[in-house]
């Protein structure tokens, strides 16, 4: 962090902030000078891109708070208002709902990128267990937000999840009623939500920095899964991954604006354009899509204290990973048989997506138990075996050597051997 | 990048063989919805303010006997992006219009004829008489129907829908419901007071009576007067009430896209640049 600032401060004002708050080379130590590995792909811009999206959603969601009531009987129709009457209200409602799709989308990428490198081993295992607890936060962020429209899904997805708590032995009831303000999802639900809604963003911005602090402590993982070993292994954060990431947010950019200006509505369901009624239940109860994947292994179990345990097993079991995993080779680019496992078990867990999304009958049922029991034995099972019986490929002696190696010419360059001089 | 681009190549290629496979297993769920053809689809898509009149007419001759339209304002008639009156035309046809305003000084309520800032009046004072008029089934209210109906599209169109910007499944829902009643067929039974309608999301009987018949509604502008005209019609209207926003909406998005082509394409090259003496 600071400590890998070379900053030296050249004016009266800086040296007199310098030495009271050291916070200008702080910020270069971190996102200037920072030495980063130089092999980093495009998989890891997706951090970044997480953050972007991120301080996007606080700021749409500060604007929408101006207009919107949390009133069961006001809601919905205040929604409707900052659709049609607040100046480009449509742009920051649609910005906002497709942005927790964004998110998402940006932080499973982010995940999965951490699997397969094994960015969640030592000395990594607190920045990933932030990271857990960030996509825990945001899970409940998003489910929160969801209900605030108050429509048919709204509550009727607010009705589903929370009942879920009172299949806690003795007090699963008292709590549903503690947690709903009532005896039923009503207005003071709405009213917790939308103020656990504004708080926790912030929360999330504040784990997000001991995310970063963590793993700027420790230093990037990188492709290959070898520590940098001398200079010729980095380069300042700062033009290079600086203009590479900002390359991959706009392009990211892209795919955003393609959904909040030509299919806004694509990532909701229709139902939720129907005021909440809590006499008619909807057909099929389906959350949003982010959430599908848990929400069939939550319905895979056929105990309701069992599909509850289970879901929640589900984040649970992604807490002790680093110490699941018995491979002392991070990266899946040496390792061949744990590379096959990692894409068998992304096509698990989309294919767990698209059960939730189905009615819980038939073969879906059968499936999603499979499912279910290879996301756990993935973790359980084969990410412990894995490490006695993978042999890994020979790892590079360092990440210059990898990069040399895959470029296919034995001489570096002048600038690669000593990138640091070169602006 | 090149691993990035070969594993999304990788994985695309891996959907579309599922896509070739799945179509038959899929097509089961759900009533067939005919796609129609609608100007404001696609990136550059605008309402045909003629249909929209067209559409607005149906609404206001047919469908609001029923059904109310309580998100919209008359004034909402005249805004750009909508059916292109004039503000005087709005005033008008609002006057045609009585709604209750008050209490007055005196503490009573009274009526009055509407402003254009007043909304559409709804059909019944509330719910229950809506049902009791109805045979016990709710007349829903018409201002979100074009985005609160979809039929499942089940995989993989839902995924190729990303692509193709399908989003008309509300008015493509609307025009085949109103084309959908058909004679009972022997193994079907409807109750009393119900209709069978084959595209109706929640069953076979639909409350519903067929609301069109051709030459129902006068025409000005000589366009066809059959049911299919008037429900096409009549679904792009409720779509604009859904989404009045759209053609602003298609408009700046647009432009957006192109800035951030012309944005990220800069990068790259500054990118490519920088990283041009570094090997990674």
């Amino acid at each position: 962090m600071a400590g890998h600032s070379t900053y030296v401060p050249q004016s009266k004002a800086t040296r007199w902030l310098e030495t009271r708050l050291p916070i200008i080379s702080l910020v270069r130590g971190s996102f200037v000078d920072f030495p980063t590995p130089k092999n980093l792909n495009y998989w890891w811009t997706f951090g970044g891109i997480a953050a972007i999206v991120l301080v996007a959603q606080i700021v749409t969601g500060v604007v929408l708070v101006m207009h919107y009531t949390g009133h069961v009987d006001m809601a919905f129709n205040s929604v409707e208002h900052i659709m049609r009457d607040v100046n480009y209200g449509w742009l920051m409602r649609y910005l906002h709902a497709n942005g927790a799709s964004m998110f998402f989308i940006a932080v499973y990428i982010h995940i999965f990128r951490g699997l397969y490198y094994g960015s969640y081993k030592a000395p990594r295992e607190i920045s990933w267990i932030l990271g857990v607890v960030i996509f825990l936060l945001m899970m409940a962020t998003a489910f929160m937000g969801y209900v605030l429209p108050w429509g048919q899904m709204s509550f009727w997805g607010a009705t589903v999840i929370t009942n879920l708590f009172t299949a806690i032995p003795l007090v699963g009831e008292s709590i549903t009623h503690w947690l709903w303000g009532g005896f039923a999802v009503g207005n003071p639900t709405l009213n917790r939500f939308f103020s656990l809604h504004y708080l926790l963003p912030f929360m999330i911005l504040g784990v997000v920095m001991l995310h970063i602090w963590a793993f700027h402590t420790t230093g990037n993982n990188n492709p290959t899964g070898v520590d940098p070993k001398s200079d010729k292994d980095t380069v300042p954060f700062h033009p290079y991954y600086t203009m590479k990431d900002l390359f991959a947010i706009v392009v990211f950019l892209l795919l955003f604006a393609w959904f909040v200006f030509y299919v806004p509505n694509y990532m909701g369901h229709p139902d939720n354009y129907t005021e909440a009624d809590p006499l008619v239940t909807p057909a099929h109860i389906v959350p949003e899509w982010y959430f599908l994947p848990f929400y069939a292994i939550l319905r895979a179990i056929p105990d309701k204290l069992g599909g509850v345990v289970a879901m929640f097993g589900a984040i649970a079991v992604l807490f002790i990973l680093p110490w699941l995993d018995t491979s002392r080779v991070r990266s899946a680019t040496y390792r061949p048989v744990y590379k096959q496992f990692f894409w068998i078990f992304a096509i698990v867990c989309v294919f767990l997506g698209w059960l939730g999304s189905k009615p819980a009958e038939g073969w879906y049922v059968y499936a999603a138990r499979i499912c279910t029991a290879y996301y756990f034995i993935h973790f359980l099972i084969i990410l412990a075996l894995l490490g006695f019986f993978e042999k890994p490929k020979a790892l590079p002696a360092s990440i210059n050597e990898a990069v040399l190696a895959k470029n296919g010419n034995g001489q570096p360059s002048g600038a690669a051997a000593a990138p640091e001089t070169k602006a | 990048m090149k691993t990035l681009i070969s594993t999304s190549v990788r994985a695309a290629v891996a959907a579309a063989f599922v896509a070739v496979a799945a179509p038959a297993s899929a097509s089961g769920e759900g009533s067939h919805i005919e796609r129609q053809s609608w100007t404001f689809s696609g990136p550059f898509g605008q309402y045909d303010k003629q249909q929209l009149q067209r559409g607005f007419q149906v609404y206001k001759e047919v469908c609001s006997s029923c059904h109310s339209l309580h998100l919209i304002a008359f004034r909402n008639l005249a805004e750009p992006g909508a059916l292109g009156y004039s503000e005087d035309q709005v005033k008008a046809l609002a006057a045609q219009y009585t709604v209750q305003d008050g209490p007055n000084d005196d503490g009573d309520m009274f009526e009055r004829s509407a402003k254009p800032s007043d909304h559409f009046p709804a059909p019944f004072p509330n719910k229950q008489a809506a049902m009791v008029a109805n045979g016990g089934s709710y007349p829903p209210d018409l201002s979100l129907i074009a985005k609160a109906r979809a039929v499942e599209r089940g995989f993989p169109w839902f995924v190729i829908d990303a692509f193709t910007q399908y989003q008309e499944q509300g008015p493509d829902y609307i025009h085949a419901l109103l084309n959908g009643y058909e004679d009972i067929p022997e193994d079907v039974e409807i109750p009393d007071g119900k209709y069978y309608n084959t595209s109706f999301l929640g069953g076979d009987a639909i409350g519903m009576p067929p609301p069109l018949f051709e030459d129902l509604v006068e025409y000005a502008d000589g366009s066809p007067q059959t049911v299919e005209q008037y429900s096409q019609d009549v679904s792009a209207f409720l779509m604009w009430a859904a989404e009045p926003k759209l053609e602003e909406r298609k408009k700046i998005g647009f432009r957006v896209m192109i800035f951030l082509l012309v944005f990220a394409n800069l990068l790259y090259f500054t990118k490519k640049k920088i990283w041009r003496n570094i090997g990674h």
